[in-house]
């Protein structure tokens, strides 16, 4: 007992984690697998051991084995031109995307690989974005060896073809750099130069100045003009052809006019013009644009199905094995898919037994087996030996693929997204426009003089620059918090969609429940210690999901031999122990002849999945399998109960239907076997009803669903991970919070609303001067950051309060 | 007072240096990642250490 005891306390040197099934001792430390072990073995021998006291139990797990020919592509000269960065004669620099970087041990030793392999001359971690770039001499290295080594530390790079192929987002974060850089020097000059006209030393010095300062300024402007202010107008001209009123278009209308108008009285020699507020107003305005885009451009949303897939695979052609990048796959291929390996395109099985996972796709995660001649479509992975398939159909025009290439996912996001800046804007620049003629109506019988002043006046002060300014830092901060609690959104504007959520739809496996915790429980008679014994020596024997479960419930020694061993693929196991004959398996497999299926239609409960026992003949009972609810869901449910019209869409039978609607308290919106055409069209359907649905969903079958939905919540065990696309992602442990994260989002619209209010005062200030003909560079230079730095102010404070509020701080 | 034009001249010329320096930077990707370079300044580069003391620190350092 006491043995037992001891490996659940004692956890792994290596990962932190609780060593379950075996305990290695290696230096008096305890390792949970031979994996971890050996990372321990090879850090220790080139005295890296330093790795261990930067932070704790730093390591990777290593339980996933590593296949030995994993990584054979990468040694097809096609891949290695799409990956490396910059090669040369002696020298190739490549840099890898490495989703399980963690804590500044991984920093240090990804850039200490050096010390590790020869040929590695030197690596940099980009922490952030997760990615290491090593240079490596081409002579002592290749290309596979480097991911062959970061895969034996636990470091794997994820290499996909989405990321081989683009490589175009970078730039624009640079530009507005350099943008906010030019706006931001000028506008400190000009305030700089504009200081004797601010407090009137223009008559204790000479006039001769004034007209320098004025033209200085105006060469100052001209750089923010055409250079910082440019995308304004791009945006807002781009946005008038669609017959669209952005908030771009007051703005570069504001802009515009600032800049004539101060051009206008320096060459005139009238003034000194608003110079100080133009350059003011286009540098803040870009900290705006800039906060908005700083905020998590490093989780990648836009996934789609070349993010699945692997870059290449082995296939046959002619008796020869080669290494085929997928996109090169034509129909009538023959491919070999080992162990673990995914299924790239729709194929007919020709040889060995399959048994696919299909998790990726369906979210149900044991196998199903398969037989040659069978169809088996795309993104299922092989679990067991390695099997031989023919294509017939084009990676692209797979089952799966099909799906994305509906209508759903051509459409524009950013025009699903109806914000409320967006709504706001319209009627704000109709407004401007009015009260501008209508100053200048005035200003035409009363004293025509005055009517470009007056105009141009208007024009400027109520330029909504503090209107822009308030979403983006509302919004920003908004999902900055959020993002530390792991609901990492796409876009701000997801946050205002959130918020207008009054219908949820929930996907059952994976999503509610939890994946990997499977409850199982036995059921018949008791068997005895033996027994026990012997059914867990068979199970051990098997690779199965399942067969493990099964050896893990148990928690007996397994350590009986076991003769005459055999699994049929799919259907269950055999072996003799002790002289008995135990059987493990489905139902078809202990009673063979009897439809398990027919037979459920007056008995659901047949539809759980269960392991059957057969000792000599007899069967003592059975083992079922049931999914364990992730914790917090009951609680999650009636809170969400009384404010949101609650929906399940579950790709598996019903067996589990009354216990689900013991959750939702009816069963009227509990649908059961929904492919992922269905889920889509139930959405469709919601949507029609004119409801605001949010869809939360993990696999790819949810895919569809989740695009379709105003929001799609992708729920993963690690973020890592690849999911969905999605407008959200959300790790899974945060699940119980989820009616925190949406009154939260409502709380980040109503900052929103009141800071537009704010906004709103100032300009009625402003315009007050302005319709009058008063508006004097002074008052427009004080009230123009004044009013962007309350909103700023207003905006990051008031998002906060309420984060702490809502227990989000 | 001329010499205020001699004054402007020499702040215009500073604050374009700042410019400058500021572009550079942008454009030599300083500000890329402004995490690692925090974390990688607290790595001691000590020299090997002699064999197996490595876990034996380790080990006082977790009990």
């Amino acid at each position: 007992m006491s043995s037992v005891l001891d490996q659940k306390t004692s956890t792994c040197y290596h990962c932190g984690e609780l060593c379950e099934d075996e305990t290695l001792q290696y230096n008096s430390l305890t390792f949970c697998c031979n994996g971890c072990k050996s990372v321990y073995e090879l850090l220790s021998e080139n005295n890296l051991c330093d790795y261990y006291s930067i932070d704790n139990t730093p390591g990777i797990n290593q339980k996933k084995p590593v296949l030995s020919n994993q990584f054979n592509y990468l040694d097809d000269e096609q891949v290695q031109q799409k990956l490396i960065s910059y090669r040369d004669k002696e020298m190739t620099k490549v840099t890898f995307f490495i989703p399980v970087m963690h804590c500044s041990s991984c920093i240090w030793l990804l850039e200490s690989l050096y010390k590790i392999k020869k040929g590695i001359a030197s690596s940099k971690v980009n922490f952030l974005k997760k990615e290491v770039s090593i240079t490596f001499i081409n002579e002592q290295l290749s290309l596979r060896e480097v991911v062959e080594l970061l895969t034996s530390l636990g470091y794997e790079p994820a290499i996909n073809l989405s990321n081989i192929e683009d490589e175009i987002k970078h730039k624009d974060s640079k530009k507005i750099l350099y943008q906010m850089g030019v706006a931001g020097f000028c506008f400190g000059n000009i305030m700089l130069i504009s200081f004797p006209e601010y407090f009137g030393l223009d008559a204790f010095t000479q006039s001769s100045f004034s007209k320098l300062f004025g033209y200085l300024n105006m060469a100052l402007s001209l750089p923010v003009f055409l250079y910082s202010s440019r995308d304004y107008f791009i945006n807002a001209f781009k946005g008038l052809r669609k017959k669209h009123i952005s908030i771009d278009v007051p703005l570069a209308l504001g802009i515009l006019v600032l800049f004539v108008r101060s051009a206008y009285e320096v060459i005139s020699e009238t003034g000194i013009g608003y110079f100080d507020t133009h350059a003011g107003l286009v540098f803040f305005l870009l900290i705006g644009k800039w906060f908005q885009q700083k905020t998590f451009d490093t989780l990648s949303f836009e996934r789609d199905y070349k993010s699945y897939f692997p870059v290449a695979v082995t296939a046959v052609k002619n008796g020869v094995e080669a290494t085929v990048p997928v996109t090169n796959l034509k129909v009538g291929d023959r491919i070999i898919i080992r162990n673990n390996e995914l299924i790239p395109a729709d194929a007919i099985l020709l040889q060995g037994s399959a048994s696919i996972d299909f998790s990726f796709v369906t979210g149900e995660s044991n196998p199903v087996s398969k037989v040659a001649g069978e169809i088996i479509y795309a993104g299922g992975r092989q679990v067991g030996s390695t099997i031989e398939l023919e294509i017939t159909k084009n990676v692209s025009q797979s089952y799966l693929t099909q799906l994305w290439n509906s209508e759903h996912f051509s459409k524009d996001t950013q025009s699903r997204i109806q914000t409320f800046q967006q709504t706001v804007s319209k009627y704000f620049t109709l407004a401007l426009l009015l009260i501008a003629t209508s100053a200048g109506i005035y200003w035409s019988i009363v004293n025509p003089a005055l009517i470009w002043r007056a105009v141009t006046a208007v024009l400027i002060i109520a330029c909504p620059c503090a209107l822009a300014l308030s979403s983006p830092f509302a919004l920003g901060t908004a999902m900055r918090i959020l993002g530390r609690h792991k609901f990492y959104i796409k876009s701000p504007e997801v946050v205002e969609q959130i918020a207008k959520t009054n219908t949820i739809v929930f996907d059952k496996t994976g999503t509610i429940t939890q994946p990997d915790e499977a409850h199982i429980t036995y059921i018949g008679d008791a068997l005895s210690p033996k027994t026990r014994e012997a059914v867990a020596a068979l199970a051990a024997n098997s690779v199965h999901p399942l067969s493990k479960k099964i050896k893990k419930h148990l928690n007996a020694p397994s350590n009986e031999q076991v003769i005459a061993y055999e699994e049929i693929n799919g259907k269950g196991l055999s072996g003799i122990i002790n002289g008995t004959t135990i059987k493990l398996g489905s139902f078809d497999f202990i009673f063979p002849g009897q439809d398990a299926i027919k037979m459920s239609a007056e008995n659901p409960d047949l539809l759980a999945t269960r392991v059957y026992i057969e000792i000599d003949g007899r069967v003592p009972g059975f083992f079922q399998l049931q999914h364990a609810y992730r914790n917090g869901l009951r609680e999650l449910i009636a809170a969400l109960k009384p404010h949101y019209d609650l929906h399940l869409l579950s790709g598996d039978n019903e067996s589990e239907k009354h216990k689900l609607a013991d959750f939702f308290g009816n069963t009227t919106q509990l649908h059961f076997r929904q492919s992922p055409s269905n889920k889509l069209h139930y959405i469709e359907q919601l949507r029609a009803q004119n409801k605001q649905v949010m869809m939360l969903g993990d696999g790819l079958n949810d895919a569809g669903a989740l695009k379709a939905a105003h929001t799609g919540v992708s729920i993963t065990e690690n973020t890592a991970h690849f999911s969905p696309s999605s407008d959200v992602i959300m790790d899974a442990c945060k699940f119980e919070k989820m009616f925190n994260f949406i009154r939260f989002s409502k709380d980040t619209v109503k900052v929103i609303h009141m800071s537009f209010v704010i906004s709103l005062i100032y300009n009625i200030i402003g315009l007050s001067f302005a319709v009058q003909g008063t508006l004097s560079p002074l008052i427009a230079a004080i009230l123009m950051p004044l009013s962007s730095v309350t909103v700023i102010g207003f905006t990051t404070i008031a998002t906060t309060l309420f984060s702490k509020q809502r227990n989000l701080s | 007072m001329s010499i205020m034009y001699l004054l402007i001249g020499c702040s215009l010329t500073l604050a374009l240096f700042f410019l400058g320096a500021f572009i550079w930077s942008v454009k030599s990707g300083q500000l890329d990642d402004d995490y690692t370079p925090s974390v990688r300044i607290l790595f001691d580069n000590k020299p090997a250490p002699p064999e197996n003391s490595e876990h034996v620190k380790a080990k006082a350092r977790k009990t």
